[in-house]
């Protein structure tokens, strides 16, 4: 199975004969998936149902039994170029409720200057947070920080795990005309994956659903039948 | 003096590391380490070199052990050091038993004692410590990145794994240089306290650092004065001057 979204344009990720297994469980069987540069892309599926292993494998976390993944034509199992790649991962406010961190200790975790800090946090409108410490913030505005700490270095794709687990509904929605705002105004391409199909279904351009119960024995896959450009607006 | 020295140099590294050991929510680390080091420390008495040598190399062979576990995700962190605590343990006693018994050499080290730091072991410790403080300051940011979120450390280029096997180092070594001063049963409590104490009333974690290198250094000053004078186990002291300090500042926090 085969998905392409403009081919005619530079691609961001290129997924060739994906195949990854835990052991004897197959997870992921022959994925082909190519994501242009410019698109806002949700990857969907139930859990289990291996979104998060297929990001890991993107990411370069987990190792295929087979295939390979490019991000910007480089294989990434020879070379990744980390400073083109932002990452908001799911765990990353887990571990700072007891810990006095501020904000802008969180973007300094990049290797960045003090006005690349503030440039960051103007994109997510949290500047005048900077100094303030993280568990102050509510869980949408914790998630404003890691996404300014990804765009921080400037990346020309951002990749996104689970990015309003436990954010209220409107949070939600200023959280993703936020991620709007990014791609088209910054270019930036956006790779989101998530549980939740109806609400990004409404939000991004193009959905990629994952799901193993529709293929029994095999085979998550990038299904055609599955694919479907959105009417999403910057509502 | 010679203790007062040593004391100065542990006041200092023992909170740094215990800093990211309480983000990472791996205290026990120090503990486990801790025992494991009393096998070295056996092992040392045994056959006759510097204790401190051996405790180095059983601490580092086994914090290595613990992040392989560890990053492998087939065993949970609390279940590798459920093992590896009191298997350090039982193996220091097995091997005191074969070298007849206790000693007062072994008791220095359990719980600490001001008269059995020597001059080498002043020389020993401050080489060691200049060390952890250097490669601390080093890999400041990649300890602080891959301790609050290893899998974004990841994706900004940190080698997640290394760094990891070289803070695991600075544990056992941190482990190893305070062992006389404070003792192994009581070194992971004062490299924790004072982080937890500093943290309560700090705002950043940077500062929190710093603050809790200066209630290290009250309690160890103060711990080592108490215990002098009283006669009192080191360690025990310090360790008591460090939760009287942790008290003190929650109960001022309240007011």
């Amino acid at each position: 199975m085969q998905i392409i979204m403009n081919t005619l344009t530079f691609l961001a990720i290129e997924i060739k004969n994906l195949y990854f297994s835990y052991g004897a469980e197959q997870i992921l069987t022959n994925v082909n998936c190519k994501i242009s540069v410019g698109s806002y892309v949700g990857i969907v599926g139930h859990n289990g149902s291996g979104k998060s292993t297929l990001l890991k494998l993107i990411l370069g976390i987990l190792k295929p039994n087979k295939g390979t993944v490019s991000i910007f034509g480089e294989d990434i199992a020879k070379k990744i170029e980390w400073n083109k790649i932002g990452y908001v991962s799911q765990k990353a406010g887990i571990a700072t409720s007891h810990i006095p961190i501020t904000v802008e200790e969180v973007i300094k975790m990049e290797r960045v200057t003090n006005q690349a800090v503030d440039e960051a946090l103007t994109s997510v409108d949290m500047l005048d947070t900077k100094h303030k410490l993280l568990r102050e913030l509510s869980g949408g505005q914790q998630q404003r920080v890691f996404i300014a700490r990804a765009l921080v270095k400037k990346p020309q794709l951002l990749i996104l795990d689970e990015p309003t687990v436990g954010v209220d509904v409107k949070t939600q929605n200023t959280f993703y005309n936020l991620l709007s705002r990014l791609n088209i105004e910054q270019k930036i391409t956006l790779l989101l994956v998530s549980h939740d199909l109806h609400t990004i279904s409404h939000k991004v351009k193009t959905v990629i659903q994952l799901d193993r119960k529709a293929y029994p024995y095999n085979m998550t896959t990038c299904s055609v039948n599955h694919i479907h450009e959105t009417n999403a607006t910057n509502n | 003096m010679r203790a007062f020295w040593a004391g100065l140099i542990v006041a200092v590294i023992a909170p740094l590391i215990g800093s990211f050991l309480v983000v990472r929510k791996l205290s026990l680390i120090a503990d486990t380490l801790s025992h494991v080091a009393l096998t070295g420390v056996a092992i040392g008495l045994l056959v006759g070199v510097n204790p401190l040598f051996a405790t180095i190399i059983c601490t580092i062979t086994t914090a290595y052990i613990i992040e392989e576990l560890r990053s492998n995700e087939r065993i949970s962190s609390e279940s590798v050091l459920a093992m590896i605590l009191p298997g350090g343990l039982a193996m220091a006693l097995i091997l005191i038993s074969i070298a007849n018994g206790f000693n007062t050499s072994l008791m220095a080290y359990l719980f600490g004692s001001i008269t059995a730091v020597t001059q080498q072991d002043v020389w020993i410790i401050f080489g060691l410590g200049i060390g952890i403080v250097t490669i601390f300051l080093i890999f400041y940011r990649e300890f602080m990145y891959t301790s609050f979120d290893e899998e974004s450390a990841r994706t900004s280029g940190i080698p997640v794994k290394i760094i990891n096997h070289i803070f695991m180092i600075l544990i056992a070594l941190t482990v190893s240089v305070a062992m006389k001063v404070v003792g192994a049963l009581l070194i992971g409590a004062l490299m924790v306290i004072p982080v937890i104490s500093a943290m309560q009333i700090v705002k950043g974690f940077k500062k929190s650092i710093f603050v809790s290198v200066i209630i290290a250094f009250i309690s160890v000053v103060t711990g080592l004065i108490v215990s002098y004078y009283a006669n009192l186990p080191a360690g025990a002291t310090i360790v008591m001057t460090s939760i009287s300090l942790f008290a003190l500042i929650s109960l001022l926090k309240k007011v």
